[in-house]
């Protein structure tokens, strides 16, 4: 592995939550330019991982660094996150223009005025994910799609080079989800972007990701994605067996499964 | 009317309430802070109390009490084990049980609190209106400077903490302007009397206008009317002022509220449906 292009790097970060350890001793480095998949069944400290990644959450020990910086350091800046998220509030009296805008906040100069230039990203963005019509729409009245096209934007509106994302379709239905995932897909490309993203949806993370990790509080494996799917430890970490392949979810549970909500 | 040096004085006051109430109103409809508004404003009574009893400037102790209590009640709803409208109901009753307690302990003490209950603009002093424009000054600053980081806040607090932005330093600021504003409003409308202003203009605002910007001027429009119009008819009629304040903002609310219903039985539906691509 080329250790220069590491974007994020996880060494035995271990996370507690009202004294509970929620995650332990995870270790994992991804690299620039990759598509991230972080999967797990629920309760796994999923979306735990994803706000220790953001600075969200204190670690008990172990190290996270984010362009070779501790989390909200220097590189904090070209990091754009996209937070679990149903919807938008209909009454949300902002428009879309307005909420792309916020992810550009830490930029504006003195008072937090937008000036041209800035106005101008806004637009940029909003063109990336193909929303450059609805800038001035309230954002509240968007469709589902569209309000996580809008936040979706509203990440890249810094100088951005890793997108975090936790459960990006939740919500979204088939088609929205393809679309959303063939975007993220060209924004790697013509951005050279690098993603990281949580989702309990494993058959659509192993189909986009180039690699996946599997959690359930602890580290279960990390590979490609096909090498994950077909491995013993991904059934270990769901505490099930199932068809992948087949698509089809044969559960049969194993002693000792719990469901954990 | 307005030739009386009083009734100039209160007009001054009523306009620079209703602006201040607008603005501040605007994030307390936005952000669902009524009721935590309203724990704040009536447990200012107690610092109030504290001022008579101690001699000292009333509205200062009641300013020092309302910031109190709205840093507690942030601390103490921060608790996973009890909920924040549980914690302001502990806290506003207990401040308001204080305060009618250490009232009785003053002779004559009704009309002191019937001043600030209902509060008595006409009698409103060019020091206490200079003082009030200046913290209603330094406010607005607070506000103008913050502004777009409260709405980032407002639109989703894990974001804005994500991004870097302080948000519990800037919850507990917005809480001690809140505080500082329901102070500032005593002499207009009272203390049991101030929620109205900080929330019947912003709730007009949002029912016509979709966007921040606009709700806000609409806001602080309504507000500063609300003090205008209640103050005439106050005059006119020999009213309360306060009250008649707040009726005007109630009576505009309930006026809107029935054109907004008409309005949405009679528009004919958009051509263009906002979720086609």
């Amino acid at each position: 592995m080329n250790h220069d292009n590491v974007v994020v790097g996880l060494s035995g970060v271990t996370v507690e939550l009202d004294g509970r350890c929620v995650l332990h001793d995870i270790n994992f480095d991804v690299h620039a330019g990759g598509f991230v998949g972080i999967v797990g069944p629920n309760g796994a400290g999923k979306t735990t991982l994803m706000r220790t990644i953001m600075g969200l959450m204190p670690v008990v020990s172990g190290r996270v660094e984010v362009f070779g910086s501790p989390p909200g350091g220097k590189g904090s800046d070209a990091i754009g996150y996209v937070p679990q998220r149903q919807s938008i509030s209909p009454e949300f009296p902002a428009t879309v223009g307005d909420v792309v805008m916020m992810g550009r906040l830490r930029q504006l100069g003195a008072f937090g005025f937008p000036r041209k230039k800035d106005w101008e990203r806004v637009d940029r963005s909003l063109e990336l994910v193909g929303m450059q019509d609805r800038r001035d729409r309230p954002v509240g009245r968007m469709s589902g799609g569209e309000q996580r096209r809008v936040m979706l934007a509203q990440a890249l509106c810094a100088s951005t080079r890793l997108l975090v994302l936790d459960e990006p379709t939740v919500g979204l239905d088939l088609p929205a989800e393809h679309e959303f995932y063939a975007l993220l897909r060209r924004l790697i490309q013509d951005l050279t972007l690098t993603i990281v993203a949580v989702s309990h949806d494993l058959v659509a993370m192993a189909g986009q990701s180039d690699e996946l990790i599997c959690i359930n509080q602890r580290m279960h494996i990390h590979g490609n994605a096909e090498e994950v799917i077909h491995s013993h430890a991904i059934r270990e970490a769901y505490r099930c067996e199932f068809d992948f392949l087949g698509g089809e979810l044969a559960h049969h549970e194993t002693p000792g499964h719990q469901h954990d909500g | 009317m307005f030739d009386f040096a009083f009734m100039q004085r209160a007009l001054a006051a009523a306009v620079l309430v209703g602006v201040l109430c607008g603005i501040l109103g605007f994030f307390v409809v936005l952000r669902r802070l009524a009721f935590i508004g309203v724990g704040i404003s009536h447990s200012a009574i107690g610092g109030v109390a504290i001022g008579i009893l101690a001699g000292w400037n009333p509205l200062l102790t009641g300013a020092v009490f309302a910031i109190a209590v709205a840093l507690g009640i942030a601390l103490v709803s921060r608790s996973d084990n009890i909920s924040e409208d549980t914690v302001i109901g502990v806290f506003f009753s207990g401040s308001m049980a204080l305060g009618v307690v250490l009232f009785s302990m003053k002779s004559g003490y009704q009309q002191d609190l019937f001043s600030y209950l209902f509060g008595n603009v006409l009698a409103i002093s060019t020091v206490e209106l200079v003082a009030l424009a200046c913290a209603s000054a330094v406010i607005m600053v607070i506000m103008l400077l913050t502004f777009k980081e409260h709405m980032l806040i407002s639109f989703d607090e894990e974001v804005a903490a994500a991004y870097g932005h302080k948000v519990l330093a800037m919850n507990v600021l917005l809480l001690v302007v809140l505080a500082l504003t329901v102070v500032i409003g005593v002499r207009l409308v009272g203390l049991l009397l101030i929620q109205a202003l900080l929330v019947v203009p912003a709730a007009i605002a949002t029912l016509w206008a979709l966007n921040f910007r606009w709700q806000v001027l609409l806001a602080t429009l309504i507000g500063a009317l609300s003090g205008v119009v209640g103050l005439v008819l106050a005059y006119q009629f020999d009213l309360a002022a306060g009250g008649s304040i707040v009726m005007v903002a109630v009576a505009l609310f309930f006026i809107t509220l029935l054109a907004h219903f008409i309005h949405r039985q009679f528009r004919t539906p958009p051509s263009v449906s906002l979720d086609q691509p």
